[in-house]
């Protein structure tokens, strides 16, 4: 992969376009884009991206591999779906911003300290295990995740809602230790690795 | 005016026009003030019973003239339509009682309103009589069509299917024009996502196997003249042999030449081979026949890019200031070219707008954008080469910055620039009774306003855009394809077919006489008395049609068939000699006199109001549907054109105490509504000096008012009115009143 990091890029070649329409979840579409800046218009969050969608569709089309990939721009998006809406092309840019941000965190492209990729992660490594999201582990995670002090300060101010969930029976202590999981977590497991494997081979493929 | 005139005139009652009016005071305005021979009632008019009531008076008791005062001219014109006899109308109903208030005090003003207007119609069959058309007709079932593209080609097969000879000239060696360069043309069918064959094989051969057909190749027109069903053409080859013959109509598809591209030297034009226009990359791909284009120095091409909008859509010197329509799909489907070939080739369209027109314009750039063309929001600077390939300079109007791409070929988008001859108004005119050929003419007509149709703005030939766009300023000659406006193949094919259509119109109206649009049908044209004529010429600058010639001795020469029957002629004649059968300084002019002009310290003020009947009347008559009310002074009289007014109405006018006199005509101008294109115009132009008139007369300059006004001003076109009847109050009563 790291061949590929350092792969030239020509300005307004198809080079990079291609690779994002190979390995993107939805990627395809960014050719379609006509520029209307409705999408970009159209975000609740617009204004706080340094580049909205529209832009990144013509940095995409302009070769800018390095800037999009380690863009804190993707990682904005709150799938409100407000675009995807508006379009007039129809893209799916929603879907487009996720596989961005996807496939840059997998590069390792991704920004490290962008904070809903660094939630992402833990909510997906959570996840995986037993193959349902342990609320109270998670959450613990979250609050030590910017240091301990951090972490500590974070905790005690949740404490009172913490408790609350444990009156009404929405939080169990004990799921800290093992929790509950899906009934077969191997086959989970068997469907996850099978996913990443076709995910692998396709980028291999377009590398190759 | 030999026989003798009958006048009838019959008083509806119906639409509650009984209601609102006395229609028996009425009936004796017309008989007594007016003088019509049999006045007559009618509970229903427009209904049968009514209607025949009228046909029996034609037929039993002689009445040759005949004035309806009843809804407007422009209602009910089937039923009030009768055969051999002048008709005029009184407009009753939405003239008076629809813009009127239903109340009792309003109800003397409104009386008097309709009074007036039987009166006036009355009085106005007097000074009409039937048109007797004209007796000179000719029929032609020929048409001529001046250049062999596919404008020409698909005019002349769609005119011979409809079975009328046709005769092409093309001045170069071969058919085809511009689009026979061509590799593919863009897509006109579903689902217009590849280039598509140019068609332009078929055309060809179509033309040859057609008998009705005749083409005249390596040739080109010497002289133009005479008039719609009767041209007569000298058709001259290049070696000098020159043939004349008779056509009823012509069609011009002389088409375009490419914006000249070496005069932009910043795009690298001239400078690298490589840097090539679109119509050059188009002939490259014929030439190519398939195979994969190479660059001029023989390399296989890696990557493209297309620069829109070059030379044009700009403001600066030289450029062309307007869009030319064809290229940012022409550029689609060329990169389409190399896509097509090879999907690794890059291919980048540089844009400001990508504009893709027609019903699959927008289809076929998503398919240019599917097959990987690169579409790119940005402005060229410059194109320099570098290292053996292509620095595009350019900045990135979406990421805005200044960047630039290298690639091995470069295609500019150059406008279109009409063949449309010569700007007749930047060259001398011959003098009446001598012709020379001008080369750079394509038509050398040897009309008295000069030798090509006159153009509007950008070199383009002038047609009326809005309402009958094949319609040039000179009537039997339709222009088609880019020398119109800017268009691309399947437009022009488009556009070809109704010129073709609308040329065949002009052969058969001008073999019964008729005029052409937007009076079609009309059978009046204007006559001269030539004793009366001071030969000051005006009739002949001023006729928007170039219908008017001028003999030896300097005195008009009107060509009917080429008249649009819009009377400028008449309103510029200052000895007013000119008129029409059923139009004419009288017919208006005795109108306006014979309203009852009260005196002065009645407060009831007179305000004349003069309405092109294409725009204003139909804009005030809408009004009136939508009950917009307007003053009861007002006595407005429909006129052909505004350019028909004669300044003697409104001296008239003022002189019988119309205390103000509005004139409504339509847009003028570049965008110009008038339907008889310079009517408003030349109107316009008479009126500012009306102030002289009014000095004279030791008038307010405010008393006469000149307004443009469009057949969607509902509102506006009474506000004008209303108006007027304030500034009269604020400045008083014209002192003119006897
Ligand atoms: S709304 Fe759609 S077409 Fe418009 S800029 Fe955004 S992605 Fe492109
Ligand atoms: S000015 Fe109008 S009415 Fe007069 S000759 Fe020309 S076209 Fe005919
Ligand atoms: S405008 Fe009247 S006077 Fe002048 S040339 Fe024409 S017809 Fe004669």
């Amino acid at each position: 992969m790291s061949n590929m990091n350092q792969a030239m890029v020509e300005k307004y070649r198809n080079d990079f376009l291609k690779e994002v329409k190979a390995n993107v979840e939805e990627g395809d579409w960014v050719q379609m884009c006509m520029q209307c800046g409705v999408c970009s218009g159209s975000c609740p969050f617009g204004p706080y991206w340094d580049h909205p969608p529209q832009e990144l569709f013509m940095m995409i089309r302009a070769g800018k591999r390095e800037e999009v990939l380690s863009s804190n721009s993707m990682w904005m998006c709150t799938s409100c779906y407000n675009c995807i809406a508006r379009c007039p092309r129809e893209l799916p840019i929603t879907h487009i911003m996720h596989g961005l941000a996807h496939y840059a965190d997998r590069l390792g492209l991704a920004p490290k300290e962008q904070p809903t990729r660094k939630f992402a992660n833990r909510f997906w490594d959570n996840l995986v295990k037993k193959g349902r999201v342990n609320e109270l582990k998670l959450g613990v995670s979250l609050y030590f995740m910017n240091g301990f002090i951090e972490g500590i300060k974070t905790a005690m101010a949740a404490a009172p809602l913490g408790m609350g969930m444990m009156k009404a029976k929405r939080l169990s202590p004990m799921e800290y230790f093992g929790g509950h999981g899906v009934k077969d977590s191997k086959g989970l497991d068997a469907i996850l690795k099978k996913a990443r494997q076709i995910e692998d081979e396709k980028i291999a493929k377009y590398n190759s | 005016m030999a026989e003798d005139i009958k006048i009838g005139a019959y008083i509806c009652q119906g639409c509650g026009i009984g209601e609102r009016v006395d229609t028996a005071q009425l009936a004796q305005v017309a008989q007594r003030d007016a003088k019509a021979n049999i006045v007559k009632e009618h509970p229903f008019l427009c209904n049968a019973e009514g209607v025949k009531m009228i046909q029996d008076d034609i037929d039993n008791e002689g009445v040759n003239r005949v004035a309806i005062c009843a809804c407007s001219r422009r209602a009910k014109t089937d039923a009030f339509s009768f055969d051999n006899v002048a008709i005029t109308r009184a407009n009753l109903r939405e003239g008076v009682i629809w813009i009127r208030p239903d109340t009792d005090e309003a109800r003397e003003t409104t009386q008097e309103m309709a009074e007036d207007y039987v009166r006036m119609a009355v009085t106005e069959t007097k000074y009409m009589s039937l048109p007797t058309g004209d007796e000179e007709t000719k029929y032609t079932p020929n048409l001529l069509v001046v250049g062999g593209g596919v404008s020409g080609m698909t005019a002349a097969i769609e005119a011979a299917k409809a079975g009328y000879s046709v005769a092409i000239i093309e001045k170069t060696g071969a058919l085809g024009g511009a689009a026979a360069n061509s590799w593919k043309r863009i897509p006109q069918r579903g689902p217009y996502a590849d280039p598509e064959d140019t068609g332009v094989d078929a055309l060809i051969s179509e033309i040859e196997a057609n008998d009705k057909i005749t083409v005249h190749l390596n040739s080109t027109i010497t002289k133009t003249s005479g008039a719609p069903g009767r041209f007569s053409v000298d058709i001259t080859t290049e070696s000098g042999s020159t043939v004349t013959e008779n056509f009823g109509a012509i069609v011009q598809a002389s088409g375009y030449k490419e914006y000249d591209a070496s005069q932009l030297p910043e795009f690298g034009y001239g400078k690298s081979a490589n840097v090539v226009t679109q119509a050059e990359l188009d002939a490259m791909a014929k030439e190519a026949n398939g195979a994969p284009l190479k660059t001029k120095d023989g390399k296989d091409v890696t990557s493209v890019a297309f620069i829109q909008c070059v030379g044009q859509r700009s403001d600066k010197e030289g450029h062309l200031p307007y869009c030319s329509g064809h290229c940012c799909s022409t550029s689609i489907k060329q990169a389409m070219y190399f896509k097509d070939a090879n999907p690794d080739i890059d291919t980048n369209v540089i844009y400001t707008d990508l504009r893709t027109p027609g019903a699959g314009g927008e289809d076929f750039y998503r398919s240019g954008q599917r097959k990987g063309i690169t579409f790119t929001k940005g402005e060229v600077s410059e194109v320099v080469e570098s290292g053996g390939s292509l620095e595009v300079k350019f900045r990135d109007l979406i990421l805005a910055e200044d960047t630039s791409e290298k690639v091995d070929l470069v295609v500019l988008a150059t406008g279109q620039v009409a063949n449309a001859g010569v700007n007749i108004e930047e060259v001398d005119q011959d003098e009446p009774g001598q012709f020379t050929v001008n080369v750079d003419s394509i038509l050398n007509m040897d009309y008295r306003q000069g030798k090509d149709l006159p153009q509007l703005k950008y070199g383009f030939s002038d047609s009326h855009f809005i309402c009958f766009p094949y319609e040039t300023r000179r009537t039997g000659i339709y222009a088609t394809g880019p020398v119109r406006r800017p268009m691309d193949m399947q437009q022009a094919i488009e556009d070809a077919t109704g010129a073709a259509m609308k040329a065949i119109q002009a052969i058969e109206n001008a073999a019964k006489g008729r005029a052409a649009h937007p009076r079609s049908g009309d059978l009046s044209f204007p006559h001269f008395r030539r004793e009366g004529c001071t030969q000051c010429k005006r009739c002949t600058v001023e006729c928007p049609f170039g219908a008017i010639d001028e003999d030896e001795q300097r005195f008009p020469v009107f060509n009917e068939e080429r008249c649009r029957r819009c009377g400028t002629c008449m309103g510029a004649c200052p000895v007013r000699v000119i008129s029409f059968e059923n139009y004419s300084v009288d017919s208006v002019g005795q109108q306006l006199k014979i309203v009852d002009i009260p005196d002065e310290f009645d407060e009831k003020p007179r305000i004349l109001a003069l309405a092109c009947e294409n725009d204003a009347y139909p804009a005030l008559d809408m009004a009136a549907m939508n009950k917009v009310e307007y003053s009861a002074f007002v006595r407005v009289i429909p006129v052909r054109c505004l350019g028909s007014v004669n300044l003697i109405w409104i001296t008239d006018a003022l002189n019988s105490g119309y205390d103000g006199v509005v004139l409504m005509g339509c847009q003028k101008g570049e965008n110009y509504q008038c339907h008889f294109v310079k009517g408003s115009e030349i109107a316009h132009i008479r009126m500012s000096k009306v102030d002289d008139t009014l000095q004279s007369l030791s008038l307010e300059p405010e008393r006469v008012s000149v307004h443009e006004v469009a057949i969607t001003d509902i509102e506006r076109a009474p506000g004008i009115i209303n108006e007027m009847a304030e500034t009269i109050e604020k400045i008083g009563m014209s002192p003119f009143k006897f």
